[in-house]
């Protein structure tokens, strides 16, 4: 057992900041309702710091309340791609002469109509982010970055023309769900064609979860905070596995 | 304002010079061509609207028609044909149209006599023109009445809820708390979409269709909001992607203020057909210029694609770049709204600097043109709280640099789309740094051989290496050696290729011809 409370600067004071809208002017009306609003949802006692009008018949209001809800941290389970650290750029490569023996072939791409790159490009441009190189970069992998806006039709015929082992996905819009559609058309495409197997399938984006991408049928999902060793790792281990299995 | 970098005249010269032979070759190429979405625009200004009962535009619908009876018959011009049947049938426009969607091809009626044609266009043409002359004048009789009630730079907000009555309430709200600029940012797919949408629309991923309809709702929406605020809102929407000129036609006709309308940014980051937005940017820009619709251009894109401290001078000769083929579009100084950025890792020592000299450049180099600034958005993570900060920093540079347009950061950039109270953080943190800054720009000066000037010198020095190598290799093969934003594009490769349509002998399009004589263009056919 390991109980824990927010702190705020006393051990288990529970305190927590809260900032939201509420579709009422602003006023003294407004903060009661703000505070009674806060206490409904389980906080202890509640105050309002701030408010202030947005619109008309919109404000905002900055609040901190205090809860005496705890967890056991030890019962927690995080929603992580793999339990292992992850290899940095130089252990990969020779990870993957070692243990491979070829150059890997990686395919990745913002599909269906999103046409943000920034995820994909942040894993595959030589540049990388953050100080972590990305695939293209890596000496023993053969990177190819679509782009955006690519179906995944069009990603599949890629994949298989250059024999690709892994293909990466990337989704950053999730607004009304399309992520959810793009990535089961995806999956759904390749197990028609009776492909499913050729790839390892990797999902990426802020708002994806490897719990999500697995009941997708994804090898593996990550989500923010991703860098590129962290999917070259995921590759070239499941690579090994795959080729022993 | 007196200059604080003291760069080189005769080396920012030279950099101009280098863009009027960049942009030469191509506008050889451009001055030949039209495209579909040219014909369309051109169309749409006539008064080609409405949709047939699949959604099929109006304006499509000619011209597939006159594809399919001969494509040769796009070398004249589609307007001609469209003409004719108005001309031959004694239609108004608006009967016209409602044939045309029921299923009448204005490609089965033989060609009438020219004469009588050229006539009857020239007749919508004025009247088209003067549609866009008044929207003009109305426009600046609204900024005359609110005059010097907008902020410095001009505060820009974003609207990207899909539906465009939800864009409205969200829109006005964004009024209320301080916005000059609203800009309803485009459903994601649209860019690539070879027709413009009819109609008011309420479904769209990560932002709102943009039609004609839409634009007239808006219109209304922020001329109420803004004479209740007492200032003048200036509408933004994007003649960008597969359908430049048409929308920027649209926007002509519905008095939008701005455009985002850059010359190379569908090709390096749309992945279109390198000749067919040559062509498209060229006509879109004619428009907008006759509009008075302040252009934005898209610098940055290079830096979210590549690193900003080192592509720096990627920006600089964007900017050449876009100002040389604006002024070729008849586009003024004071239209141009050159893009950049404020995009630098912020772990970077001196970073704040860095960014500093880069919009001072910017300033020094185009002192006419409204800059637009782009806030922090690569380096924007899930804490909001460091997301602040570092749009205060942005909101500081912008207003001591004299920036024109100010796309606002959101503290919440990297998370969801804007919440109301985002917007409002936003605001107030530019209005307390802007006014606590009011008059700083005036009061400092750089140190000669300090950090920034050091800096910019160096910029301008990279530029013009740069600009030098582009106009060796020339400008279109440049593209497809992968010389700009790391990307190549091959020069047959790309979307839209097939709609490029070759001027022919007798190509007809009046409206092209005014606007050019208009906007005191020379070439014009």
């Amino acid at each position: 057992m390991n109980v824990i409370r927010p702190y705020g600067d006393t051990l288990d004071d529970g305190k927590v900041q809260l900032s939201f809208t509420l579709p009422v002017p602003d006023g003294a009306k407004g903060r009661e309702a703000a505070r009674k609003l806060v206490l409904s949802w389980g906080f202890l006692d509640c105050e309002v710091v701030h408010s202030a009008p947005l619109a008309d018949d919109f404000s905002f209001y900055v609040a901190y309340g205090k809860t005496e809800k705890s967890i056991d941290y030890d019962t927690v389970v995080a929603d992580q791609a793999s339990a292992d650290a992850a290899m940095g750029m130089d252990e990969c490569n020779e990870f993957i002469k070692q243990h491979i023996g070829r150059k890997v072939v990686v395919v990745g791409a913002c599909t269906g109509f999103d046409a943000h790159t920034v995820g994909i490009d942040a894993i595959m441009n030589m540049k990388g982010f953050n100080h972590h190189f990305g695939l293209e970069r890596y000496p023993e992998l053969e990177a190819y970055n679509l782009g955006a806006q690519v179906p995944n039709e069009k990603l599949i015929e890629f994949a298989l023309k250059v024999k690709a082992d892994a293909v990466l996905i990337s989704q950053v819009v999730t607004q009304k769900d399309t992520h959810i559609h793009n990535m089961t058309e995806f999956i759904e495409l390749l197990e028609a064609k009776g492909l499913r197997n050729k790839f390892i399938c990797i999902v990426g984006g802020p708002r994806i979860g490897n719990k999500l991408a697995v009941e997708l049928g994804y090898d593996v999902g990550f989500g923010r905070g991703t860098y590129a060793n962290d999917v070259a790792t995921f590759i070239c281990k499941k690579l090994l596995e795959k080729k022993q299995a | 304002m007196r200059t604080k970098l003291d760069l080189p005249a005769d080396r920012v010269r030279h950099a101009r010079t280098l863009a009027g032979r960049i942009a030469q070759p191509v506008q050889s190429f451009i001055d030949g061509h039209s495209s579909v979405t040219v014909e369309r625009a051109t169309l749409r200004l006539t008064g080609a609207d409405g949709a047939n009962a699949d959604g099929v535009p109006v304006p499509n619908l000619v011209v597939d028609q006159i594809k399919a009876a001969d494509p040769l018959f796009l070398e004249d011009g589609v307007l001609l044909r469209y003409v004719n049947a108005l001309v031959r049938n004694g239609d108004t426009v608006e009967a016209l149209n409602a044939k045309i969607a029921a299923g009448f091809n204005v490609a089965s009626l033989p060609l009438g006599d020219r004469a009588t044609i050229e006539k009857k266009a020239a007749e919508l043409v004025q009247a088209g023109m003067a549609r866009i002359k008044a929207n003009r004048q109305r426009r600046g009789v609204k900024q005359e009445q609110f005059k010097g009630q907008n902020n410095s730079p001009l505060l820009y907000l974003i609207v990207a809820t899909g539906n465009i009555y939800e864009d409205v309430k969200q829109a006005q709200a964004a009024v209320v708390q301080g916005a000059d600029v609203i800009a309803v940012i485009r459903t994601t797919a649209q860019s690539l979409l070879d027709y413009v949408p009819f109609g008011a629309t309420t479904e769209g991923f990560g932002g709102t269709y943009a039609t004609q309809e839409n634009f007239r709702i808006m219109r209304a929406a922020l001329d109420e909001a803004g004479d209740k605020a007492g200032r003048y809102i200036l509408l933004t929407n994007y003649a960008s992607g597969l359908c430049m000129p048409e929308i920027a036609a649209m926007g002509a006709l519905e008095r939008l203020d701005m455009m985002l309308n850059d010359s190379m940014y569908g090709i390096l980051f749309r992945d279109i057909n390198m000749y067919r937005t040559f062509v498209d940017q060229k006509f879109s820009r004619m428009i907008n210029a006759y509009a008075g619709i302040i252009i934005n251009t898209g610098e940055d894109n290079y830096l979210t694609t590549s690193d900003a401290f080192e592509k720096a001078y990627t920006v600089l000769a964007s900017q050449f770049l876009n100002e040389e083929f604006g002024f070729r579009a008849g586009l003024p100084a004071k239209l141009l709204g050159l893009g950049h950025a404020f995009e630098m890792d912020p772990t970077i020592k001196n970073g704040f600097l860095y960014e500093f000299a880069q919009a001072q450049m910017a300033r020094e180099i185009f002192p006419e043109h409204p800059l637009k600034y782009m806030p922090p958005t690569k380096f924007m993570t899930g804490d909001v709280f460091k997301g602040l900060a570092m749009n205060t920093l942005f909101n500081f540079v912008s207003k001591a640099t004299g920036q024109g347009i100010h796309l606002l950061g959101m503290l919440t950039e990297a998370v969801h789309t804007p919440f109301m109270m985002d917007r409002y953080l936003a605001v107030d943190n530019a209005r307390y740094v802007m006014n606590n800054i009011q008059d700083f720009a005036d009061d400092i000066e750089f140190r000669q051989d300090g950090i920034m000037v050091t800096r910019a010198h160096q910029v301008l020095k990279e530029t013009i290496d740069f600009m030098e190598a582009v106009d060796k290799t020339g400008l279109f093969e440049a593209i497809a050696a992968g010389m700009f934003a790391e990307v190549k594009r091959p020069k047959d490769g790309g979307k839209g290729l097939e709609g490029l349509i070759k001027k022919g002998p007798h190509y007809f399009n009046p409206f092209e011809k005014q606007l050019a004589a208009e906007l005191g263009l020379g070439g014009a056919q």
